[in-house]
């Protein structure tokens, strides 16, 4: 196997948030703990994984748009670099570009055609932009529009090209797919695979299984804010080669192998269950399950469970 | 009850172009259906005029053969795309919740909200923990018919299944009429009795 260059290294990430609970009193709230995800150069690393289960603050901590009170523990490398505060602010937006999860991030007040370029009216920006809105089949009168015009599906495609416009080494597109037509979103993810190819990375935030399965190299899966399986995309071809029960609990979601969910919901980060964050709704449930769970090496991926087996399962 | 859209059209600009022409549909109460159609077509724009937040520049929206009532708690109810644009930045959810109209706690519960957010700001809830206060907030006391637009692109699988089981065993309960907006097929193939098509 060649060696490639690491893009993005993310281990021990931990968040929590300082907040008031009665009168002056704070409190600490653990929301990730133990995070790990790395994305090599010409892979796009998928992150799919429960709604609130900290995917979103992944992607904001790597750019540094958490809010004040949270507090970040851990470490974040960008190309061979430690990314400290102030490198942020020098790679965010020319280097690592976002493709953020809310519409709301667009500039209420200015055209989308002049935001996309930034204000920039250089030929080859405007250029660039058209190329790019013609691409996602954005009509010439789209620019003139101000957000508030665009429907949810438009702002979206106009989200998609802003992020676009630099050439960047890493782009990190925080679901970028909801409100798009299945259409679109293919050629979304087929525009993610070619600028991958080019020796870029990509992290895609997404609860997307079908479509992170069509792109991705990798699979990261959360829950309830940590990492719980590393997998290939080619372990998603049966249940049996995944790893963790929720992984597996996610393939039986998925409509061509059921449409079943399970019961039960994700716990909340103030009443965490002891050991695995799992452990109150997986069916093979041991008392050794609320000890503390490591992350392990198995079948060529990693899992946050103690009870997966070593060997493959016939 | 019958909601229905008479012809209506519709058009953003006095000039421009009629994003809906000459548009009619009619849900029932009990009747699940479902609105298919690609992005930027004016699928929310026909939720808009349902649920009365726009009014038609032709054509009539009527429930039970009288326009929608223009005081008091709207019967029709709409549940958005982005809740985070939906709920006030600056009020807890907790105040948020109390905008429905009596929602029962077992609504709440069914949807999985936790006690704790209510005192938390929109902004530090996740997309798919917003959007159960505003499902909740629209399965009020006199709702007779929900429209939900795109309200489950946000939530993965599991969650979204949840979601919907809930919401389904709700409006049969209650016998609600439910239009449902979505680009996923399966999920409409599961959801809706009944399929509009738009172009």
């Amino acid at each position: 196997m060649e060696t490639k260059k690491t893009i993005l290294d993310i281990s021990d990430l931990s968040i929590s948030f300082v907040q008031y609970d009665r009168g002056l009193q704070q409190i600490d709230l653990p929301v990730i703990t133990n995070l790990n995800v790395k994305v090599g150069e010409g892979e796009i690393v998928a992150v799919v994984g429960s709604s609130g289960s900290g995917k979103s603050l992944l992607a904001h901590a790597i750019l540094g748009l958490l809010p004040e009170n949270a507090n970040v523990v851990g470490r974040m490398e960008f190309a061979g670099e430690l990314l400290t505060p102030a490198r942020i602010l020098q790679v965010r937006g020319k280097e690592i570009a976002l493709v953020p999860q809310s519409v709301n991030y667009l500039d209420p007040l200015m055209k989308v055609g002049p935001q996309v370029r930034n204000g920039s009216k250089k030929p080859e920006k405007i250029r660039r932009q058209k190329s790019l809105f013609q691409k996602y089949d954005l009509s010439r009168e789209t620019e003139e529009l101000f957000p508030f015009e665009l429907s949810g599906g438009m702002a979206r495609r106009v989200l998609l090209s802003a992020a676009q416009m630099h050439k960047s080494r890493l782009l990190i597109a925080d679901e970028p797919t909801p409100g798009l037509h299945l259409a679109m979103a293919k050629r979304a993810m087929r525009d993610f695979r070619a600028f991958a190819d080019e020796g870029n990375g990509v992290l895609l935030i997404t609860h997307d299984i079908e479509l992170a399965l069509e792109v991705a190299d990798r699979i990261t899966v959360f829950y309830a804010g940590t990492t719980v399986e590393e997998a290939l995309v080619t372990d998603f071809s049966s249940e049996k080669l995944l790893r963790h029960p929720y992984t597996k609990a996610l393939w039986n979601a998925l409509p061509q192998n059921g449409f079943r969910g399970i019961e039960g919901l994700q716990p909340y980060v103030k009443d965490m269950p002891k050991g695995c964050p799992f452990g109150p709704r997986c069916s093979n449930r041991t008392d050794a399950c609320e000890g503390e769970i490591p992350l392990r090496q198995v079948r060529g991926g990693a899992v946050r469970c103690i009870l997966t087996e070593e060997k493959k399962e016939a | 009850m019958i909601l229905e859209a008479r012809n209506v059209s519709f058009s953003y600009q006095k000039s421009g172009k009629k994003i809906i022409d000459d548009f009619s549909i009619q849900v029932e109460s009990g009747e699940r259906v479902g609105i298919a159609a690609p992005s930027g077509v004016g699928k929310t724009t026909l939720c808009q005029l349902l649920a009365g937040y726009q009014t038609p520049d032709g054509g009539s929206v009527l429930l039970d053969g009288a326009p929608l009532p223009k005081k008091g708690v709207c019967p029709v109810q709409m549940i958005w795309q982005h809740p985070e644009k939906m709920v006030n930045p600056r009020l807890r959810l907790g105040t948020t919740l109390s905008e429905g109209d009596r929602v029962e706690q077992r609504v709440i519960d069914g949807l999985g909200i936790e006690k704790d957010w209510y005192n938390r700001f929109p902004m530090e809830l996740s997309g798919g923990e917003l959007q159960r206060f505003c499902i909740a907030r629209a399965l009020g006391g006199s709702t007779k018919f929900i429209i939900a637009d795109e309200i489950s692109t946000m939530l993965d699988l599991i969650t979204q299944s949840q979601i919907w089981e809930f919401l389904l065993r709700e409006v049969q309960a209650r016998n609600l009429g439910l239009l449902v907006v979505t680009h996923s097929d399966p999920l409409m193939e599961r959801v809706a009795t009944r399929v509009v098509r738009l172009e």
